[in-house]
């Protein structure tokens, strides 16, 4: 696969899952949070998907950078600036053929970044708590589909975690017993691109 | 040049384009057109939320030499201002800050500070006074 095709195929794998769970993701938020994660990361990823073609002209760091770029003018919440940091330094960090010590560095640079953008930590019940363990386990050389169920379990165990960060956490103990949107919305990107970085 | 081009500008970032105009109303009442205030909300689709554009045209709008002190309702509207600000680049990121305040008390006395030529710092510090501790 060029590096031209798998930069289509990110973006329209990407825009076809938020597309499809953006009821979910938005059902999720007006749980515990103001019920728009689903249609601003919908908005978003449209945005990305509709410079796909420009997209796939750039190198692949550059296209990360700029499809981060489109997220954060876009998005209109806090999640613009979290994912959009989260591409844009994988971007920045990302050697021109990086391997996969090297993807799995940038990966881990890339999630520190947006824990310094949120001014939090995993534990919080945030997106974080989805991307730390992806980062280790991309570290320890797991698979795809080992990451794919790691993303997925971890966004399942933010369920019974109290929000102190984000607008859930205003709720206190009333956020016990819903996942976090974010957890859930990067849990489902993640599942989705694994195959597509392995080459599937 | 107005008199307001000396004095440090405010600039109001709300998820809603009614609380941010409606502060702007608050701020100019008591401090009329000595200071240059700016307001910005909704997110890019027109719902609320925030833009990152707007914030970085709404800087640019209440922008003096003096800076911008801005102040912030929710999350969002933080986290997208803290981006429109590195976006903005040096030197006039360094003379940008972000007040952790209430939104129309803030917004209100950091105003009245930056009308009798208070620098930055002193404009910030009147409205975090406002924060509990």
């Amino acid at each position: 696969m060029t590096q031209a095709d798998l930069i289509t195929r990110l973006v329209s794998t990407a825009q076809a899952v938020v597309s499809r769970h953006a009821d979910e993701l938005t059902q999720l938020d007006q749980a515990i949070g103001d019920g728009d994660h689903g249609s601003n990361l919908k908005r978003g990823f449209d945005a990305v998907a509709s410079e796909a073609a420009a997209l796939a002209e750039k190198p692949v760091g550059e296209a990360l950078k700029a499809a981060g770029m489109k997220l954060v003018m876009t998005v209109g919440g806090a999640s613009g600036p979290l994912f959009g940091t989260m591409l844009m330094t994988l971007g920045k960090e990302l050697g021109d053929a990086p391997d996969r010590a090297a993807f799995a560095s940038a990966f881990s640079k890339a999630v520190d970044a947006v824990a310094a953008r949120g001014k939090s930590q995993q534990g919080q019940k945030t997106l974080l708590d989805v991307l730390y363990p992806v980062s280790d386990a991309l570290a320890q050389g797991k698979s795809g589909g080992e990451i794919a169920a790691i993303a997925a379990g971890a966004a399942d165990a933010t369920v019974p975690v109290k929000a102190t960060r984000g607008r859930a956490s205003f709720l206190g103990e009333r956020s016990i017993g819903h996942m976090d949107p974010g957890a859930r919305s990067v849990s489902l990107l993640i599942a989705a691109v694994a195959p597509v970085l392995e080459g599937k | 040049m107005t008199e307001a081009s000396g004095n440090v500008g405010i600039v109001i970032v709300s998820h809603s384009p009614l609380v941010a105009e409606g502060t702007a109303d608050m701020v100019r009442q008591m401090v009329g057109d000595e200071v240059r205030v700016a307001w910005c909300g909704g997110d890019p689709a027109g719902g609320l939320g925030t833009s990152v554009e707007a914030i970085m045209q709404a800087i640019d709008r209440a922008w003096t030499d003096a800076g911008v002190a801005i102040l912030v309702d929710l999350g969002g509207a933080e986290t997208n201002s803290e981006m429109a600000v590195e976006m903005i680049g040096e030197p006039r990121a360094g003379r940008i800050a972000i007040c952790n305040a209430p939104i129309v008390e803030g917004a209100v006395m950091a105003a009245t500070e930056a009308s009798g030529g208070a620098p930055l710092s002193a404009v910030v510090a009147t409205a975090q006074e406002l924060s509990p501790l």
